[in-house]
């Protein structure tokens, strides 16, 4: 169970009290009626789904209703920051990357053999 | 109290163990009567009358006895039971303490364990070769069902659960610390004595009834001049009589989760033979731990060689376990195989208790000179460079066959017990499952932490360091860096003096000599589940080159012990026969939870009533009064029908939809979701929101509401009355309620954050007493206050604030009857007195009580939708034909875009339609699939389906609404209904089955 920083309550709090809400920094479209509908498609159906750094939406469901923003690395599960809603998109830092994410692909002996130099695999 | 006299079993030895040989406890096995002593564990109680065999195996039924002494107990899974109720299958007679009164019984065979029928699996072993059920049972298809599967689920599993509900219960805890240690071993101790002096929150955790590990079964050792065990016991209270440390025995870390958070699980009256009732049986912990240290020790390895698992068989550090702990010896002439010096001590503590050792057997050609030495002076040959490469007894191990291991020419050895070490396998299970990458360490032929991904730090044996000197220097170390993390600064403390400790080096991983490559004996790999050597070379040459894959078509590892004693040997038979190295292979991925779980420790409370919420409204008691049949809608119970004496449900709700129409029906509507829409931007936000214009919609007037979401399909309705100019009353579905309020918020919070808008919800502020039919003004007039209720002043779809019965009410004049409605909103502490009175008038006057199911009928009968039953998410307002709610004008609102998409205004769109069966007695199943030609061949090209269906009495025929493709064009057509036994032939109609003029909804 993470613990998740809600940036209005200003505490860390596990999280069952929260829900995921999907990426962040999509805006909707104020010209929805005239969107063509390959915009359309860019703005409802695609997400970056990103194995790595992710900026993500959280409601503090059970606490103090907000939402707000996150960004988390999506194999470490590990929180680089979380941000009020509407706040810009942080710039990270490398060491900032670096201190959440996991080791190298190469380095570990329990890597299974069959995924060594792909991207993923099964691992269940 | 028995006298001292009891016998606890003729294997005990005078003055050896921990415990109080005259604390006596007696107990049953298959039947039998035994004794025992307070702390045996059920293992050590059964070796102690010289009981080894213990249970058949998995799948060939072979004879098993106790293989180890701790959690890692393959073999030994027997049915604990108090009562009838509290039976436990497959519980570890190693881990199992013995209380008065317990009822043990073995598994797995019938009619006897000493004789098992299911063994004859066992010679025809040769039939049941890895993937046995995926290579036989491919066909016919068909068998599957009625044949292989129930023979084989009957036949697989191990244990009985009990029938009966289990009477126990269960606690939860959530706990936070600055330092959680795991392991109460000697690195555990010794952490944990270091980080208390921090002051900081301290837990200490062992899965074990006492503290001390390893050192209790250790008769050498001395740690600062003291006996390992007296060391251990002083720790112990030491730590106990600090306020800052909670101490968790009989306690297993069974899960390790982001952050530092663990889950323990707390045994904590499985022991006890008359627990107090108010105790739990279990306690589930979930710790969040600012540090982690994990000393979870080591696991000692058997040795594969061909029949390696007979009764009399175990582990050497079992043995010394049951020797030092509860002064048990496991045989009276005992011979030791071995690849590790630790077995050497092993042999030496039973040699000095009085006990024969025939030989000491060891794999490798050079051994330390210290331990030859002691073993001549002990008078006990040694054979350096062998191998056993047999063995034989039936339920017991009654002979051993040596070999050199470069050589050959075989000797046969009586013996009435063989123990065996491998060497020891380091606990890494919770360190991988924080997500911690491992790396092989060729020097001890382990896998040891390497890269750490949490706050947390192995030590001890888990870390590779088995040196008892060593490895408490490291948890001390450990202890400052965790405590400094913490913000404490301590001193680095004295090392503790260690004398005598026993040498833990050598080890052999795979299959030692007479088990393979070629040949056909069963060499057990893993006990559990009956995989052999030979196993895991067949999956491999049969193309299984993962070792995931491997672990999944032998099997390997996949039983209850996951493999904990195991995995290595089953890795380096791959490695082996894939030609690879081990740490090329790799090892598979450790998952919670460590030892299994009961389903009632993770439950806790959360069952029965308590298992989730009920929602009852104001006037749930009444209708209860009343003998409505409840149903459940989420988490609401709804009167469902209320059944007069000798109806049944067809009958009640025939009665009901007929009395509505007729005179009057009231109706329990207060689980209806409701939201205030508050603010000068509440107009502007529900514009926004719904698809319908709210600009024109005057005070005191409702509206009928659609909301979209942004892909265009139908998320809610609901009916939305304006209160003021900046207030409104809007409803939701009864489930909808909570998503279309974080819809709300989600957009007021983030796409308009500077819009002047409050959402509040007030489902559960409001009662909704709805009352329909052609007498229901005549029923509320008299009982409200300030409103005139006459048809022009009160027209359909408007609202007015005023008074029923003394209590104010926002009262709306709406109905999804057809019929003149009123739905009468009042405090909810209010509903159920409002509702009797207008009951007391109503019922004089004809009016019954109406229930969901009357409800449905009544609205379908209108063709009125219901999201979530006539929609499903891929409908729009236009294929449910309401695209009238959606105002053509606006330049935006949620879903304006979505709806409009090709797809969405395209041909072949599922629209909703009303259906009458051509056998107007035929009610259609809802859900079911629609055709157009019923004789064309499967399968059929399928339409659209059935989504209400109901029969009418009001108009004496079945009715249904159904998505049909292009059904808004094909009124009038026939299409079929093809069920198993018959098809049904309908005919395309309006939805709108009942008053389509709409005449009486103003009347």
């Amino acid at each position: 169970m993470l613990l998740i920083h809600c940036p209005y309550c200003e505490e860390d709090r596990p999280e069952l009290e929260f829900h995921g809400e999907g990426e962040a920094h999509i805006e909707r479209p104020s010209n929805m009626a005239e969107l063509s509908n390959e915009d359309f498609e860019k703005f409802f159906f695609i997400r970056e789904n990103q194995k790595g750094i992710v900026f993500e939406r959280w409601r503090h469901l059970h606490g103090c209703g907000r939402f707000f923003n996150a960004v988390r690395h999506s194999v470490s599960d590990k929180f680089i920051a979380t941000y009020k809603a509407g706040e810009k998109k942080p710039k990270l830092k490398k060491a900032e990357i670096d201190r959440v994410a996991p080791p190298a692909k190469n380095t570990p002996a329990n890597e299974p053999v069959w995924t060594v130099g792909k991207e993923d695999g099964d691992r269940s | 109290m028995t006298t001292p006299k009891t016998n606890t079993g003729a294997n005990r030895v005078a003055g050896k163990g921990r415990l109080s040989p005259s604390r006596t406890v007696s107990f049953t096995f298959d039947g039998k009567r035994l004794n025992a002593i307070e702390g045996d564990t059920l293992a050590s109680a059964l070796l102690a009358n010289g009981i080894h065999l213990a249970g058949r195996s998995f799948k060939y039924h072979r004879p098993r006895g106790i293989l180890a002494a701790g959690a890692e107990e393959p073999n030994a899974l027997i049915e604990i039971s108090r009562d009838n109720a509290r039976r436990q299958p497959n519980v570890r007679a190693t881990v199992q303490e013995v209380f008065d009164g317990m009822i043990a019984k073995s598994q797995n065979r019938f009619p006897s364990l000493e004789f098992d029928v299911g063994a004859v699996n066992d010679g025809l072993g040769r039939f049941f070769p890895a993937g046995f059920y995926y290579k036989t049972f491919m066909w016919p298809q068909k068998a599957w069902d009625k044949l292989y599967e129930p023979v084989i689920r009957n036949a697989a599993g191990l244990g009985e659960a009990p029938t009966e509900a289990d009477p126990d219960h269960y606690a939860n805890r959530y706990e936070h610390c600055e330092v959680l240690v795991i392991g109460g071993g000697p690195a555990g101790l010794a952490a944990a004595l270091t980080a208390a002096q921090s002051g900081k929150r301290v837990m200490l955790v062992d899965e074990n009834a006492e503290f001390g590990g390893s050192l209790l079964a250790d008769a050498e050792s001395t740690i600062d001049n003291q006996p390992a065990s007296q060391w251990a016991d002083a720790a112990y209270r030491t730590l106990s009589s600090l306020e800052n440390v909670t101490l968790l025995n009989r306690t297993t870390a069974f899960g390790y989760y982001s952050q530092n958070m663990v889950t323990l699980v707390q045994r904590v009256t499985e022991h006890m033979a008359r627990p107090d009732p108010d105790l739990p049986r279990e306690r589930l912990w979930q710790v969040r731990a600012q540090q982690v240290i994990l000393a979870t020790g080591s696991i000692e390895r058997h040795l594969v060689f061909p029949d390696n698992d007979r009764p009399g068989i175990m582990m050497a550090s079992a043995a010394q376990v049951y020797l030092n702990r509860y002064g048990v010896i496991p045989g009276s002439n005992v011979a030791v195989y071995t690849a590790c010096d630790s077995a050497w001590q092993a042999a030496f503590d039973l040699k000095e208790a009085g006990v024969n050792i025939p030989v000491i057997i060891d794999l490798r050609e050079g051994v330390d000179a210290a331990l030859l030495e002691r073993a001549t002076k002990l008078g006990i040959k040694v054979k350096t460079g062998h191998a056993v490469t047999g063995t034989s007894g039936r339920l017991r191990v009654r002979s051993i066959k040596i070999e050199p291991v470069n050589g050959t020419g075989a000797h046969e050895i009586a013996v009435d017990c063989l123990l065996m070490s491998g060497g020891w396998t380091p606990s890494v299970h919770l360190f991988s499952q924080s997500r911690g990458r491992v790396a092989f360490d060729e020097k001890t032929g382990a896998f040891l932490p390497d890269i750490y991904m949490d706050e947390c730090e192995s030590i001890g044996a888990c870390n590779g360091t088995f040196d008892l000197g060593e490895l408490l220097v490291e948890a001390q170390a450990a202890a400052v860096n965790a405590v400094a993390s913490c913000g404490v600064k301590l001193r680095k403390p004295k090392a503790p003096k260690v004398e005598n400790a026993p040498s833990m080096s050598g080890f052999h991983i795979g299959a030692a000599k007479g088990a393979g490559p070629d040949d056909f004996t069963k060499a057990f790999i893993d006990f559990q589940n009956d995989v052999t050597a030979k196993d895991i070379r067949l999956a491999v040459r049969e193309g299984f080159h993962s070792i995931e894959h491997v672990k999944r078509y032998t099997t390997t590892g996949m039983a209850t012990d996951q493999g904990k004693m195991s995995n290595m040997h089953g890795l380096a038979i791959a490695a082996d026969t894939l030609g690879k190295s081990i740490p090329e292979v790799g090892l598979t991925t450790f998952r919670a939870p460590f030892t299994p779980v009961t389903f009632g420790a993770l439950i806790g409370h959360a069952r029965g009533e308590l298992f989730d919420v009920t929602r009852r409204t104001p006037m749930h008691g009444w209708a209860e009064e009343n003998g409505a049949v409840f149903e459940d809608v989420g988490n609401w119970k709804r009167a469902w029908y209320y059944p007069q004496t000798g109806e049944d449900m067809a009958a009640a709700v025939a009665r009901e939809c007929k009395t509505t129409r007729e005179i009057a029906g009231i109706f329990d509507a207060s689980t209806l979701g409701k939201i205030e829409v508050v603010g000068p931007d509440a107009v502007k936000f529900m514009n926004m929101m719904y698809t319908n214009p709210w600009d024109k919609l005057a005070v005191g007037r409702c509206r009928y509401g659609i909301m979209c979401r942004e892909d265009g399909f139908i998320y809610d309705d609901g009916v939305v009355a304006r209160l003021a100019e900046d207030r409104f009353h809007v409803t939701t579905t009864t489930g909808g309620a909570p998503r279309v309020l974080n819809m709300m918020e989600d957009y007021l919070q983030t796409e308009f954050p500077d819009w002047k808008v409050w959402l509040t919800s007030t489902s559960e502020q409001w009662a909704v007493i709805a009352v329909n039919g052609p007498k229901a003004r005549e029923i509320i007039e008299p009982l409200v206050e300030g409103i005139d209720l006459a048809n022009e002043a009160k027209p359909h779809m408007s609202v007015s604030h005023g008074k029923i019965c003394g209590v104010e009410t926002r009262l709306m004049r709406i109905s999804f009857t057809g019929e003149t409605g009123f739905e009468i909103n009042v405090p909810a502490d209010y509903g159920r007195s409002v509702w009797e009175a207008i009951w007391e008038r109503g019922s004089k006057l004809g009016m019954c009580a109406y229930g969901t199911e009357t409800m449905h009928v009544l609205r379908a009968e209108k063709g009125y939708i219901i999201v979530g039953q006539d929609t499903d998410g891929t409908v729009s307002p236009k294929d449910a034909g309401v695209a009238w709610a959606v105002g053509k004008k606006k330049t935006d609102f949620v879903g304006i875009k979505g709806m409009q998409r090709p797809d969405l205004i395209g041909p072949n769109r599922r629209e909703l339609v009303g259906l009458k069966t051509l056998d107007p007695k035929v009610v259609l199943e809802e859900g079911a699939q629609i055709v157009d030609n019923p004789n064309h061949p499967v399968p059929m090209p399928m339409i659209g389906h059935v989504t209400s269906s109901y029969w009418s009495e009001n108009l004496g025929h079945s009715i249904a609404l159904a998505l049909v493709e292009n059904g808004h064009g094909r009124t009038g057509e026939k299409i079929f209904i093809p069920m198993p036994d018959e098809t049904i032939a309908a005919e395309i109609c309006s939805p709108i089955f009942f008053d389509p003029e709409g005449g009486r909804i103003n009347g």
